[in-house]
């Protein structure tokens, strides 16, 4: 909403500067967005009028002009393509400051003298407009000064106004806020009633009295609607962002801006005997009059007369209705449409407009008379015209009930942290329009002015109360609350120190959008069929992912884009499967590419491999209590020969890690040395409160055992069947080599074990570990084949 | 005994000049061992009288002691010496630099979720985390955003489909904790929000951390209180003024703004502040009874307040963040910058 500074005090003229009084409106909850001045800073311009232009002997663009200021007539060289005789138009004279400190004096233009220079509106800082000179309206007094003509010290206000505050979006509505806060009266314009000169009336059926519970229309016969909107009308309107348009209009619109009550006006001669206010039917459709024609939904409501929907109600008018400078006869309505059915309907036929968004937030429903009989009076002041009696259909029953709204003061005091005296809530309530009833001591009946939509419980009451003596008066309080302490399960990791974990590591944190691109999405993950965006920002956005894994593909290669080719990324949060039900799964990710080390005098320069994203994985779930296995698996994306499933002890499914698949990498313009991890992030905090074991007192034994297996024989299988020939004793196994080459048998390898036996009880004998060793070796023999190395 | 003098002093001179731990030992054999030149004169004393021996004899041991602690000084001299040369010998460049990994970081994000966490949690307010696809319900019905209400068009919602939403703040899991858990309650909320806006000042996907707490005694000027310290902690600055402005939420009644003055240019107006020298900061108010009364909460027992912190806000204006578009990026220049 913006208006204009000087309107609004006419109204309320509070004693506050500019700043001051946007600063008051702010806080008291009508945000002002800006304040801007209506022109620049300018003196010595007044209105002038050219008397004569001639060609400039020496130059084809200039013209030399003889204007009449009144009293006198001086000679301006002026390069303007409209300069012509007979117009009016701003002239700032010798010793005029023009704004940016711009000083007017006397020149020679080829030769020629000039006293001072027409202006564009732009010079002045009035309005964008620079094609050629401000044209002023035939009847501007020559002579008298352009800042007062225009009435040009003015600032335009904007307000952002928040959509329980429909009563604002008018100069009256905010007129009053301001007089409530300032504690002073409104001086409102005198609104009566206009002598009825005709008896002409056009009848008005309501045939949804739920929707359109008060109509109100008039006929005024005889305008001449070729009369100009007067300057200041037009000026306030321009300021209010509101272009003038014909006189009409322009006065609905003004009459909205002054009152908050949308009008309509129709050319009488196109309507068929009444007006009918009902639901669109079944396949009806309308020009509205922006020329674009519409399917009308079952339930909209229109204006129609007898033969044709003339109107969206409420939102806009139709096509061959409308006034024009032809009209003879126009009939206006206002009328009180209900905000509730209204909602939303706007926005159904992508509208928006003036009208609709006042009326979704809520109209004064007693307003209408008083609005059409202030259009009505400002109308026949500039067109002339002989206005019928109002017609006036209202179903009381419809129109809202009035609020009435307990208060207490122990309520007041519960709620804001300090008490009011009783005559201050009075006070307050009464300056906003409420009626305000003591029932006893500390309690009181409020009831809302009809302007008030956000009026239904006592707590908008205390808010009203808060915002007029001004929240930052509200004495601050320190929190006092129980003390309790909260539970902390032990047997949970928080997730603050698996970040930590992984950021010692080298790991740093990325935050990757949750919708990514379909193409991308189904690249890693073609089966699963994403949960869709009804309404995506774009379409490369549109889906929600179903893995971490290709947001962060994606970072890494605006990374690796970037000269950045060595990099350890990690996310943690949602990814969302659709299944029976939709899964929202917490998950952790991590992804790298380079070199192994940072480049340095030490280092080697190996790239990552498989085994270096493994034992990332391997490090955070060592912190859990699970028991986790590998499985070789295929997944789309990932590479056929490096990549596996991570299992928990039951066997379930809990992660991926692998190398990005060739396309993929190719794709994206990453190194083929990439990978990838993913897991559930339960999988990763879960943990188990430790319970100490008895250290043992006694010594360990080593022993170490090369073995040849086949290639196909997987490590895994290896050291399961060590395990479990080894008995007991076996405390610790580890494989220290893993050798294929000269002296291993092609299609074989050689794996060297490290065993290390322990007792908690005693010291094993040699022989002991030697019987132990022996069925390992017995029983890799026959279970895997595999031969002791020579 | 003139011989001892002779052989004394030439060992003296012998040990005194030997170049190494070997050229002592080897002296010591020659004078002291077994077969050496003093021992032999210790055999010699069988030539002399009864009388003359035992005195001869004593000067003889003196000798010996005297040279076998020669010979110690000197062999401690020469390891003393050995070793410092082999020290010498190993000396590296400790300019070079060390063998290191790379330590990561937090995103500015996260960094900034965790600091507010920590406010809050210090003062017993307890982590909820919810879902990020959330149905109409918990985004809107259950905060009194019915559907058509006008500040639905506040909200830019992503739709899933007729009943679901990409949540548009964290308030759904205040709602689901308010039906679930008895107050007293003091919660806050952060995660991933979503509005289907996107520019130089709006993210599409972005961060809240929103707070609520209810009990007997919660009063606006408990909320003002509460916010006014935490940003003057979050800042680490004491004085820094923030002030409250009516507004308008459904979900609390009444509703304020929270501006903080520019913490760029502390309030004499900049680029940052639009030259207005304030800053807004975050949403907050006394939670609505009819909010209450939709998750089953007494209105006359208890009152409450919530509040939302942008967290993308926080960070920014915490960091000097010129760009919110950087924090999607995730190009390494920017994150690194946060380690």
């Amino acid at each position: 909403m913006i208006i204009s500074e000087q309107w609004l005090r006419s109204w309320v003229n509070p004693n506050l500067s500019t700043d001051e009084l946007a600063h008051q409106l702010t806080m008291a909850g009508l945000e002002v967005d800006a304040v801007q001045p209506v022109a620049g800073a300018f003196s010595g311009v007044v209105v002038a009028e050219i008397v004569t232009a001639e060609q400039h002997p020496d130059a084809d663009k200039l013209r030399v002009c003889t204007v009449s200021v009144g009293d006198e007539t001086v000679q301006i060289v002026c390069g303007a393509p409209n300069a012509r005789a007979g117009l009016k138009a701003p002239l700032a004279q010798v010793g005029a400051v023009l704004p940016g400190n711009f000083k007017i004096k006397k020149a020679k233009l080829r030769g020629v003298e000039s006293q001072g220079m027409l202006c564009a509106a732009a010079e002045l800082e009035i309005s964008e407009d620079n094609d050629g000179l401000m044209e002023l309206p035939a009847d501007a007094p020559v002579g008298q000064c352009l800042r007062e003509y225009l009435d040009l010290d003015d600032s335009t206000i904007e307000i952002g106004l928040t959509p329980n505050r429909a009563d604002c979006l008018s100069i009256a509505g905010i007129a009053r806020d301001v007089a409530a806060l300032n504690n002073i009266s409104l001086c409102r314009p005198e609104i009566g009633d206009v002598p009825v000169a005709s008896e002409r009336v056009f009848p008005v059926t309501v045939e949804a009295p739920f929707k359109c519970p008060r109509y109100v229309g008039r006929v005024i016969e005889n305008v001449d609607l070729t009369r100009p909107t007067p300057l200041h009308m037009v000026e306030r309107l321009r300021r209010a962002g509101i272009r003038s348009i014909d006189p009409v209009v322009d006065v609905t619109n003004y009459v909205m801006l002054e009152l908050g009550q949308p009008l309509h006006a129709f050319d009488l001669g196109t309507l068929e005997n009444g007006i009918v206010v009902r639901e669109a039917r079944p396949g009806e459709t309308m020009i509205l009059l922006d020329g674009s024609e519409i399917n009308l939904q079952e339930g909209s409501l229109l204006i129609a007369d007898h033969s044709r929907p003339l109107a969206l109600a409420g939102i806009m008018g139709g096509e061959n209705s409308g006034v024009s400078a032809a009209t003879k006869h126009v009939f206006l309505e206002s009328a009180f449409f209900a905000a509730e059915p209204m909602a939303g309907r706007a926005r159904s036929y992508g509208l928006h407009t003036d009208a609709s968004h006042r009326y979704e937030r809520g109209v004064d429903w007693r307003l209408q008379s008083v609005a059409i009989e202030r259009a009505t009076q400002l109308l026949l002041e500039i067109v002339g015209g002989d206005a019928g009696p109002l017609t006036e259909v209202v179903d009381e029953s419809s129109l809202p009930p009035v609020p009435v709204l307990p208060l207490r003061a122990q309520r007041i005091e519960r709620l804001l942290g300090f008490s009011f005296e009783d005559a201050a809530v009075e006070s307050i309530l009464e300056r906003l329009g409420f009626r305000v009833e003591q029932v006893s001591q500390g309690e009181w009946r409020c009831e809302a002015p009809s302007w008030r939509f956000d009026m239904s419980q006592e707590v908008d009451l205390i808010e009203e109360l808060a915002r007029v003596h001004g929240y930052d008066n509200v004495p601050t309080r320190r929190i006092e609350a129980e003390l309790a302490m909260r539970e902390q399960r032990e047997d949970t990791r928080p997730l603050t120190r698996i970040r930590q974990q992984l950021i010692g590591r080298g790991f740093q944190e990325a935050i990757t959008f949750s919708f990514v691109s379909p193409e991308l999405q189904s690249s890693f993950d073609p089966d699963c069929a994403p949960v869709a965006l009804r309404n995506p920002i774009s379409a490369d956005l549109s889906v929600m992912r179903t893995s971490l894994i290709p947001g962060l593909a994606a970072a890494l290669a605006h990374n690796v884009k970037r000269q950045n080719p060595r990099l350890r990324i990690f996310e943690t949060g949602a990814r969302f499967i659709q299944a029976e039900d939709l899964r929202q799964e917490p998950m952790l990710a991590m992804a790298m590419t380079g070199a192994r080390d940072r480049e340095a005098w030490c280092a080697s320069d190996e790239r990552f491999d498989f085994y270096d994203m493994k034992g990332e994985v391997e490090q955070l779930l060592a912190g859990t209590s699970g028991n986790f296995s590998f499985k070789p698996a295929l997944r789309p994306g990932l590479h056929d020969g490096q990549t596996a499933e991570i299992l928990d002890a039951h066997g379930s499914c809990v992660g991926v890690l692998g190398a990005l698949h060739p396309s993929i990498t190719e794709s994206l313009g990453l190194p083929a040395s990439t990978y990838v991890a993913e897991l559930s992030l339960a999988a990763v905090t879960k943990a188990v409160l430790p319970a100490y074991e008895e250290i043992s007192r006694f010594p360990e034994s080593r022993r170490d055992l090369a073995v040849v297996v086949s290639d196909d024989v997987s490590a895994a299988e290896v050291l399961n069947v060590v395990r479990g020939a080894a008995g007991d004793g076996l405390e610790s196994l580890r494989i220290f080599d893993v050798y294929k080459g000269q002296g291993v048998a092609e299609g074989a390898k050689s794996l060297a074990l490290g065993l290390t036996f322990r007792d908690r009880s005693r010291t094993l004998d040699d022989a002991e570990i030697a019987a132990a060793m022996s069925q390992v070796v017995d029983s890799l023999k026959e279970k895997l084949s595999a031969e002791l190395r020579s | 005994m003139e011989s001892l003098e002779v052989l004394k002093a030439e060992a003296v001179k012998l040990i005194s000049e030997a170049a190494d731990t070997q050229a002592l030992e080897q002296l010591r054999v020659d004078y002291l061992g077994k077969k050496g030149k003093l021992t032999g004169l210790l055999k010699g004393l069988g030539q002399l009288s009864p009388e003359e021996r035992p005195k001869a004899g004593a000067l003889i041991n003196e000798v010996k002691q005297e040279l076998q602690l020669l010979i110690n000084d000197r062999r401690q001299a020469a390891d003393r010496a050995a070793l410092a040369a082999k020290l010498a010998a190993e000396k590296v460049d400790v300019t070079l630099p060390g063998r290191r990994v790379d330590i990561g970081g937090l995103h500015p994000i996260t960094r900034t979720i965790e600091r507010v966490q920590q406010f809050f949690e210090g003062i017993g307010f307890q982590v909820m985390e919810g879902p990020e696809i959330e149905d109409d319900y918990h985004n809107f019905e259950a905060l009194n955003i019915p559907a058509h209400h006008p500040a639905r068009a506040m909200h830019d919602t992503f739709y899933i489909d007729d009943t679901h939403v990409l949540r548009t703040h964290t308030s759904g899991v205040q709602v689901r904790t308010m039906e679930n858990h008895e107050p007293p309650l003091r919660i806050i909320c952060p995660g991933r929000v979503y509005r289907c806006d996107s520019d130089l000042t709006h993210s599409p996907m972005f961060h809240q951390v929103e707070g609520l707490l209810i009990d007997e005694r919660a009063s606006f000027g408990d909320l003002k209180g509460l916010l006014e310290e935490f940003l003057q902690v979050f800042f680490e600055r004491d004085d820094l003024a923030v002030r409250f402005r009516p507004s308008y939420f459904p979900f609390t009644e009444p509703s304020a703004e929270v501006d903080i003055q520019c913490v760029k240019c502390s309030g004499e107006g900049c680029r940052v502040c639009s030259h207005t020298g304030w800053l807004e900061i975050l949403g907050c108010g006394m939670v609505n009874p009819k909010v209450f009364a939709m998750s089953g909460i007494d209105t006359e027992k208890y009152t409450g307040y919530a509040f939302g912190l942008g967290v993308e806000r926080l960070a920014m204006l915490r960091y000097g963040i010129g760009d919110l578009r950087l924090n999607f990026d995730n190009d390494l220049r920017f994150l690194r910058q946060f380690v």
